[in-house]
């Protein structure tokens, strides 16, 4: 009774938060519905008895990358008439996109619902006595371990792209020399001087 | 149906009584805080209010509450009186998992670590929108300072926790502080002592999570976001009264938590030093609060005598001096444990 009520609520909140993400004007508000909506799913992660997914939902997705998002959002100045002008162009796109996105769950949901070999697995999701981080790890690092590795690869990549593709010289700024900072004496930087009054140095 | 009720009467009694002894405690905390600020200065501290000056915070807390709340006419006021909620909601509500004795949490759950690191890692959230909902110049600054801070020092914080996780094998907090009744101590002859516990075995981790921490909950010398010569008060300049407090209180209820956890990780939480008779007859908790308030004091005098940081020192100190060291300690940790075959 207390989950369905829990699962309604969860729910409607992702529902109506991610409609105000793709309808509200504020990039900014549509930044922190967003994160009201990955909280929802981490709830209804909860719910479904996957608390490992859940939390790392949180750390990986609102943790980090949001806050990154809600960074650059905030530092940008955005001319909101110009951003809906490109709505027509863009529709068919999206359109698009979307359908492919709902033909691949359909076929995903429809295996799922049919197949024979997922009939066992719908029986137990995880076993029994242990918790749901140990039985991922099992799986994850031992029968998918390639296509973990292969996941962390292509992430690891990714990264040095964007770092290759955002990184420029610029010769004329002066950088921070730490080891030099550090390896400043008294004697280098500092003498007295006997001024004697009336003279001057 | 009566009896979930119930469990959900009891969870809401259990969470009234934490959050009412852990408010009254930081209040305290704030005096102490105070005090050792000012001994170290040679000063007197807070000592007019009560006996020694006791109640200060009472009577801080009423001038708080009773003032007027400013919302600047410029703000995005929603956002605006939301961001000092979410500080506070957040950082109470990481206090839920946290064991102060043996069974004594609220809710013991499984992954209760990364539900930490998961709350905590969105405490940035308060300061990020405090600061653009002002829309002023210098909230604004310290929010993105804070965004930049925050985020860096959780990497971290996320791989001295990992390698407590390899060494107890386990999320749940109250396995981590049981698996340190066992260990080096235990190796060396002295069982159930404090010599079991992970500040020995994972000695340069335990320093790193220490100055992680002070960066993580924004205090000197890392308050970056609050910096008072550079951005008048951070993400704060325009709040005033109750949102002004409620920033405050979270911004201590993070550092309580931060003690808690360096306690769990590290010192064993509630468990004696040594597993003789005058010292384990003291119950769990008043172990558990001593070790707490030692964290804390060292929290204070680090406050009290260390000078701010530079922001690109913190940045360099966090990526390119933490992140390789804790990095390193993960995979040798883990490759020590699976060569001598000591992994839980």
């Amino acid at each position: 009774m207390v989950t369905a009520l829990f699962f309604y609520m969860f729910a409607a909140l992702l529902l109506i938060s991610a409609l105000m993400v793709i309808s509200l004007r504020n990039p900014v508000h549509s930044a922190l519905f967003l994160i009201l909506a990955f909280f929802n799913g981490a709830g209804l992660f909860l719910l479904a008895g996957a608390e490992f997914l859940a939390m790392s939902l949180i750390i990986v997705y609102v943790g980090a990358v949001l806050v990154l998002f809600l960074f650059v959002v905030m530092m940008l100045d955005i001319d909101f008439s110009e951003l809906r002008a490109g709505m027509a162009t863009y529709l068919p796109t999206g359109l698009f996109i979307g359908l492919v996105l709902i033909a691949e769950l359909a076929m995903i949901f429809g295996a799922w619902i049919t197949s024979p070999d997922a009939l066992k697995l719908r029986g137990a999701p995880a076993p029994n006595d242990i918790t749901n981080t140990e039985a991922l790890g099992r799986i994850i690092y031992t029968k998918y371990v390639y296509f973990f590795e292969m996941a962390g690869m292509i992430l690891l990549v990714a990264m040095i792209g964007a770092i290759v593709l955002s990184l420029h010289h610029r010769p004329d700024v002066r950088r921070q020399k730490p080891a030099e900072q550090s390896a400043r004496r008294r004697e280098e930087s500092f003498t007295l001087v006997d001024v004697k009054p009336g003279e001057g140095i | 149906m009566w009896d979930t009720l119930i469990w959900l009467l009891i969870v809401a009694l259990k969470s009234v009584v934490l959050l009412v002894v852990l408010l009254v405690a930081l209040a305290f905390l704030i005096y102490i805080d105070r005090k050792i600020w000012a001994a170290v200065q040679i000063r007197r501290g807070p000592n007019v209010v009560g006996p020694f000056g006791l109640l200060q915070s009472f009577a801080d807390l009423l001038k708080f509450v009773l003032k007027e709340v400013v919302i600047p006419d410029g703000s995005n006021k929603v956002v605006y009186i939301v961001a000092p909620l979410v500080t506070t909601i957040l950082a109470l509500s990481t206090w839920a998992v946290i064991p102060v004795a043996d069974g004594w949490a609220v809710a013991n759950i499984n992954v209760g670590i990364l539900y930490i690191l998961a709350i905590s890692s969105l405490e940035v959230y308060g300061i990020i929108m405090g600061g653009w909902a002002s829309n002023s110049k210098y909230p604004f600054m310290a929010a993105l300072r804070s965004a930049a801070q925050m985020v860096s020092y959780e990497v971290s914080i996320g791989f001295v926790i990992i390698t407590v996780l390899l060494v107890a094998g386990t999320l749940n907090l109250t396995e981590i502080v049981t698996a340190q009744g066992t260990g080096l101590g235990t190796w060396l002859g002295l069982p159930n002592s404090f010599l079991d516990w992970y500040w020995l075995p994972l000695f340069p981790m335990f320093i790193i999570f220490f100055i992680s921490a002070l960066a993580e909950t924004n205090r000197p010398p890392f308050d970056m976001v609050e910096a008072e010569s550079e951005l008048v008060a951070g993400h704060m300049v325009e709040y005033s009264s109750t949102p002004y407090l409620l920033f405050m209180l979270g911004e201590y209820v993070a550092i309580t938590l931060m003690c808690a956890m360096t306690t769990i990780l590290f010192l064993g939480g509630w468990l004696p030093p040594l597993d003789i008779p005058p010292l384990n007859w003291i119950p769990g908790v008043i172990w558990f609060v001593l070790k707490m308030l030692a964290v804390f004091f060292m929290f204070s005098l680090v406050k009290a005598f260390v000078p701010r940081y530079r922001y690109d020192q913190l940045m360099r100190l966090g990526w390119k001096v933490f992140l390789p060291i804790s990095l390193f300690y993960v995979a040798a940790v883990s490759g020590v444990l699976v060569y001598f075959n000591l992994a839980p």
